[in-house]
């Protein structure tokens, strides 16, 4: 929209009907974006939510091999904004985790019953998870979807925002919301500097049939080019979440699909029988990267924007599921005061409460992953007593076990099972 | 334009030290720092009781809809916005034109639509208005007769509707925290800005709202964490900070 009198724009309050100022803009419409949209419309704030990508694109997705492992907090929150219902069919509880390292007998194991009888989380294909939460979105009155379409740029003009779409239009917010993923222009362009590593591996995701029963129980083996994850799916299914020295990805993605699942049945072994390829394989360079700050005036990043950690304990998901269950509670808090939800205040909140937690996740999976991405004998053999020393100390397995499950530290009321 | 009663309830040399920090009323880091602080539980207070007294759910981003709310002495508007967004129709009161100024502009840009209006409380009862809630919050401790005030404040409240007063206790703790502590050692506020004498406790504001025909409700304390650097409630804990409040029997003339 062209302002014919641009040294006097028209101020928010004049604006009417599509042009009327909104409470928070989310822009991203992955997984992390479209909990954040629903997170906020469902407390009655209104949102537009901006994807790139077409919404049919995300409905009409067929089975493309992608999954995740949602913890049980995340269940909890994604149940909490009432889409949870929507994927459930969907889902494979996990019942027992089972560590290994490489060929040796010791192993750690983390059985639910240890804790409680709720699963350890669960694991589900990423199109029921965007499908649920857009049938949700899709019932939500106060949350304008614009797909595709994409902000061009970002200028704050207090005590508002304003967003300049690419094909010209103008969205007035009291809060930007980045879920724009790991390339994050909208962070780029608010400046924010951000720490990253590259590891010289590349993660590799499909899924396999097998013949024998998983019985509920996700495997994790650390060999020396990676750790290898084995995720129970519905019926006779699993996830592989693999990692492998970037040359060797290389060579192993250009196999045919029964040369593939003979390479992974190699380094699974035979616990589930002969192994055989559905779907496609998803490949990733391997990478950590984490933005300096949270937040800057008007803008919040969450989900891949904020931190992209390595996958292999799984957790990037659920540390952006945990980053909206925050960010919403203290911009929801903020409304039910009246309060400037974009206002100093929430965000610093947000940024004090979600610091610590990625910082520390990140860390301790960068060091898991150089502990176990070695073959060095002395290494070996102290990580193989290490997990032993885990799996006989009740109390620390289940320590470990409950951050697995991302019910540890201060939790958002979603995280914890109440309603927001 | 200041109301011109023969004796207004006023005291000009408090309303003159308080315009002359009237530009940093929105300064979150600013002069009112303590006062931005302090707004997030006063808000939690006054919405919890309003949203009590008038059947609604806290938890609703609009659960003031429609409740018509004055605010007396309201400075900068930093709680006649918030209730504003809430829903509500507020009137904001000060006695200084400079300050209803400022609460103006920053009131239209934020996109909210605020009567304010610079008079006296008592301005208002003699033209008859009242409210479902009145507010006299940080402000009993700067005006000459306290008790004529909060009669005035009682007077303003409809039938059925209610009050809620918030000013410190005149108790030894009180002098040591927000003389000493908060204008000397702390310097968040200018030094001046209270006047120990002039502090009131929960004893006289409740007998004066009595004698108004006001009920008296809850009291709650509200009480600084220096390590976290944020206000919280205290059901008993009075001797500083406190916010009353008070209803108007439905049946009432």
């Amino acid at each position: 929209m062209v302002d014919p009198n641009p040294s006097n724009p028209p101020s928010p309050p004049d604006r009417h009907g599509e042009d009327a100022p909104v409470d928070v803009l989310v822009v991203g419409g992955g997984m992390a974006g479209l909990t954040a949209a629903l997170a906020f419309g469902v407390a009655g704030l209104s949102v537009v939510l901006v994807d790139r990508r077409p919404a049919t694109d995300v409905l009409d997705a067929g089975f493309d091999g992608r999954t995740s492992a949602l913890a049980l907090g995340s269940q909890r929150v994604l149940d909490g904004l009432g889409a949870w219902a929507g994927m459930a069919e969907g889902a494979e509880p996990i019942r027992e985790i089972r560590v290994s390292d490489g060929g040796a007998p010791l192993f750690l194991h983390y059985d639910h019953r240890e804790v409680g009888s709720e699963p350890l989380g669960y694991i589900v294909e990423n199109r029921h998870i965007r499908r649920a939460l857009h049938d949700r979105l899709a019932a939500c009155p106060a949350v304008r979807l614009i797909a595709p379409g994409s902000v061009e740029d970002l200028v704050l003009e207090e005590p508002q925002i304003r967003a300049r779409l690419s094909d010209g239009r103008e969205i007035w917010a009291r809060l930007a919301v980045a879920a724009d993923g790991r390339d994050s222009p909208l962070r780029r362009a608010a400046g924010i500097p951000v720490t990253a590593w590259d590891y010289p591996q590349t993660g590799i995701v499909c899924t396999v049939r097998h013949e024998k029963p998983h019985r509920g129980i996700a495997h994790e083996r650390f060999l020396p080019a990676g750790p290898l994850a084995m995720l129970p799916m519905r019926g006779n299914l699993s996830s592989v979440v693999w990692t492998e020295r970037r040359d060797r990805a290389a060579h192993l993605l250009g196999l045919d699909d029964a040369a593939f699942a003979a390479e992974i049945a190699r380094r699974f072994g035979p616990s589930l029988g002969r192994l055989e390829i559905v779907g496609g394989r998803w490949s990733y360079p391997l990478s950590l990267s984490h933005a300096d700050r949270y937040v800057a005036p008007r803008l919040a990043l969450v989900g891949d924007a904020a931190h992209a950690i390595h996958p292999i304990a799984g957790q990037g998901f659920n540390l952006g599921l945990r980053d909206v269950a925050v960010l919403a509670e203290t911009v929801v808090d903020a409304a039910r005061l009246g309060l400037d939800i974009g206002g100093p205040e929430p965000l610093r909140e947000y940024e004090r409460w979600r610091r610590f937690d990625s910082v520390a996740l990140s860390a301790a999976t960068d060091i898991l992953n150089r502990l176990f991405s070695n073959d060095l004998a002395p290494v070996r053999l102290a990580r193989d007593l290490g997990l032993a020393a885990v799996n006989r100390t009740p109390t620390l397995r289940r320590f470990f076990m409950r951050h697995a499950m991302g019910v540890v530290g201060e939790l958002p009321r979603l995280a914890r099972g109440e309603p927001l | 334009m200041i109301d011109a009663q023969e004796k207004p309830n006023l005291d000009p040399e408090e309303i003159a030290r308080f315009e002359a920090m009237a530009g940093e009323w929105w300064d979150p880091s600013g002069k009112f720092k303590p006062l931005h602080r302090l707004n997030p539980v006063r808000l939690g207070v006054i919405r919890d009781l309003a949203a009590a007294r008038f059947d609604r759910d806290p938890r609703d981003i609009r659960c003031l809809s429609g409740i018509r709310i004055v605010d007396i002495g309201c400075g900068g508007g930093l709680v006649c916005e918030p209730l504003a967004r809430l829903g509500a129709e507020v009137l904001g009161l000060d006695a200084s034109p400079l300050n209803i100024e400022i609460a103006r502009t920053h009131a239209a840009a934020s996109g909210l639509s605020i009567d304010y209006r610079a008079g006296t409380a008592e301005a208002l009862v003699e033209a008859g208005e009242s409210f479902d809630l009145v507010l006299a919050l940080e402000i009993v401790e700067h005006v000459p007769d306290v008790g004529a005030f909060l009669t005035c404040c009682a007077n303003l409240t409809a039938p059925g509707g209610g009050l809620v007063m918030s000013t410190i206790n005149r108790t030894a703790k009180a002098y040591a925290f927000a003389i000493l502590g908060a204008e000397y050692l702390l310097r968040w506020l200018p030094v001046g800005t209270h006047d120990w004498r002039r502090f009131v406790r929960p004893s006289e504001a409740a007998t004066a709202l009595r004698a108004a025909g006001l009920t008296i409700g809850e009291a709650t304390g509200l009480i600084y964490n220096p390590l976290t650097d944020t206000w919280g409630r205290s059901p008993r804990d009075l001797d500083v900070n406190y916010i009353m409040s008070a209803t108007k029997d439905p049946a009432a003339a």
